[in-house]
């Protein structure tokens, strides 16, 4: 612990008010949506908690048949936005980690395979990451989403659209792990520990995992983060679409999606906040991203 | 001296060189280009050359860090020149290396007691004390505090970190040590430190070592015999003191009239410093007959076109020059 507080990554954050903001505001979110049915008023996914007759009503404002208020309103269904933003921040954010996982996982998997061991392997791999470039990250989720649609069944669909979802965008990101871990692979396998291990008689996966990839992993922690920001919304982008999270379990980009429609006639509420914390979020964790790969990076120092 | 322990015959080490579209094979740097010699057991054989010439490559070929070209290496009464990889895990305790740079020698992220102890989590399935005591052992034969087991590598200095890859190296019991310039990265007060180490070592546990180094008065200082290499290729082997003190080569002569002399009242006129002109060739495109006769100051025709042969000229004298070949 007191090397972490003495070192210049830890300086550098001390320093940095919006690394500082940054963090504050995503701990919050992540506290906010672990904590979720602690601190929301309702669970707006009870079909009993809910009353129609609270439909539409405006911020802080009571409602003009039960005389019910809510601080920030709620929808069409009665539903209070302040829960469902929590519960869809729980939504948006789980699938964002999860799928930055999955992808951190297949990237680094692959990464290091294609760094390490060359040849053959190297070409179908990265050639592969090449092709996968070439296409708008949010078509192949959609992509995979549609496929993977299509082969469950329907009585589950909904049940399964959050991991199809992790799947779609885990599968869509892998790529630019595998690159970088790729990249750090080769500088790290020509370096003499690797070839003292090879002299010890390691074997390659040995190699790899036990030596290799405890030095690659810098770049990677700071990709991830990035990653966690533009997972966030992909997700929010294909619920938004129609095609992510069902309205049964609403992730923040449904939220917008169901607000949108109300928009042009006056409730306002109901898709500004739901957007106000996609953005808050998305904007923390990119800032927090930006500044560690500035913090990491030896050549800005 | 006793049999030899490390048979070297006629290895080659060619890296294949990519161009075009298709990644066709367009030639080869011939890095190690038909090198053979004995070292016996117990003794340190001397590995001398610039930069370029291919001596760290012929080391770690010997080690089989790379699958060879051509030739053949037996270490220890075993062929291993061309098995597979992994057959060679059970030959791996036997022969082991001292790397140049320390820095990069030493995973960053593992302590000194996993660097050292990691040969024995491979070889051995000694409990985690067992493998603590030898630790402890080996850091006091290579002379380290032992309270520093548990710190990086980024927490000792140069000659600190080359006594944690010696350690490395000995944790084994190797019988055969590759030192590739061992002490190139390091100050010169350092230096002298850990070649006497690597020499307290040998006599105390009968290592042989074949050391590689651009500097000569240390490999005479530490060899036995010396083997001096030119572009891919030996060129003279011989007893230490017989080289030095009446090189045959021509470029044995060369290298040697290059080495600096602290006593000035010895120190040579400049006419008998050989000024070698023009460049080493590629390895890649080595020239036709004597590898070296764009540079030799006593070209002949012959060499022009005919490669000499590497030959023993007086007992335990080996010489490839065209020079010599009338000598028997």
């Amino acid at each position: 612990m007191n090397r972490f507080l003495d070192s210049d990554v830890f300086y550098a954050f001390r320093t940095s008010p919006v690394a500082i903001v940054s963090l504050i505001v995503t701990v919050l979110m992540v506290l906010a949506a672990v904590f979720a049915p602690l601190i929301a008023t309702t669970n707006p996914f009870d079909p009993a908690s809910l009353n129609l007759m609270n439909g539409f009503t405006a911020p802080m404002e009571p409602n003009a048949f039960t005389g019910e208020s809510f601080f920030l309103g709620t929808d069409d269904q009665g539903r209070d936005v302040f829960s469902t933003i929590l519960y869809g921040l729980r939504i948006s954010l789980f699938v964002g980690v999860a799928a930055v996982m999955l992808a951190m996982v297949i990237g680094i998997f692959l990464g290091l395979l294609s760094g390490y061991v060359g040849g053959w392997t190297e070409t179908i791999i990265m050639r592969a990451a090449d092709v996968q470039l070439t296409f708008p990250s949010i078509l192949v989720a959609m992509l995979i989403f549609g496929v993977a649609k299509g082969v469950t069944p329907v009585e589950y669909r909904d049940q399964m659209a959050i991991w199809v979802l992790i799947l779609a965008i885990g599968l869509s990101d892998w790529v630019q792990f595998a690159r970088v871990v790729r990249g750090a692979t080769l500088v790290e396998k020509s370096k003499d520990y690797v070839a003292a291990a090879r002299l010890i008689g390691r074997s390659p996966l040995t190699i790899m995992i036990r030596h290799i990839l405890p030095n690659v992993l810098s770049p990677v922690l700071v990709i991830a983060t990035i990653s966690l920001a533009l997972a966030i919304i992909a997700e929010a982008t294909l619920s938004f679409l129609g095609v992510g999270a069902p309205a049964t379990q609403p992730s923040l980009g449904t939220l917008i999606r169901i607000g949108q429609g109300f928009l042009f006639s006056g409730e306002w509420w109901i898709l500004l906040f739901p957007a106000c914390t996609l953005l808050v979020l998305a904007l923390a964790v990119n800032l927090l991203g930006d500044w560690l790969r500035d913090a990491l990076n030896p050549r800005l120092r | 001296m006793s049999a030899a322990l490390v048979q070297v015959r006629d290895l080659k080490m060619h890296f294949p060189i990519y161009a075009g579209l298709f990644r066709r094979q367009v030639g080869s740097v011939k890095a190690v280009d038909g090198v053979s010699f004995d070292i016996m057991a117990g003794e340190t054989l001397g590995l001398v050359g610039e930069s370029g010439c291919g001596k760290s490559t012929c080391g770690r070929a010997v080690l089989r860090l790379y699958d060879i070209t051509g030739g053949s290496i037996t270490i220890d009464g075993r062929e291993i020149g061309h098995v597979p990889q992994s057959a060679l895990m059970g030959m791996r305790p036997t022969m082991q290396m001292v790397f140049q740079d320390p820095q990069a020698s030493l995973n960053p992220r593992m302590t000194v007691a996993a660097i050292i102890g990691e040969p024995l989590d491979e070889h051995t399935d000694w409990s985690k004390a067992q493998k603590l005591d030898r630790i402890y052992e080996l850091m006091d034969q290579v002379g380290l505090n032992r309270q520093f087991a548990h710190r990086y590598p980024h927490a000792f200095s140069g000659g600190q970190r080359q006594r944690i890859g010696i350690a490395r190296a000995l944790a084994l019991k190797p019988k055969f040590i590759v030192c590739d310039e061992p002490i190139a990265a390091l100050d010169v007060s350092i230096q002298a430190q850990v070649v006497n180490l690597l020499e307290t070592l040998q006599d105390e546990l009968g290592l042989t070592y074949l050391f590689i180094s651009h500097d000569l008065s240390m490999v005479r200082h530490i060899a036995d015999r010396v083997a001096v290499m030119y572009l891919g290729q030996v060129v003279e082997l011989a007893p230490r003191e017989a080289l030095y003190h009446n090189p045959l080569h021509p470029y044995t002569q060369a290298l040697l009239s290059a080495v600096p002399e602290p006593d000035p009242a010895r120190a040579q006129t400049p006419q008998s410093r050989i000024i070698l002109r023009g460049d080493v060739p590629s390895p890649a495109d080595p020239p036709k007959g004597c590898n070296f006769c764009t540079r030799c100051p006593q070209v002949m025709a012959r060499c022009k076109t005919e490669a000499p042969i590497f030959r023993e000229v007086t007992p335990g004298r080996f010489v490839a020059c065209h020079l010599y070949e009338t000598v028997n």
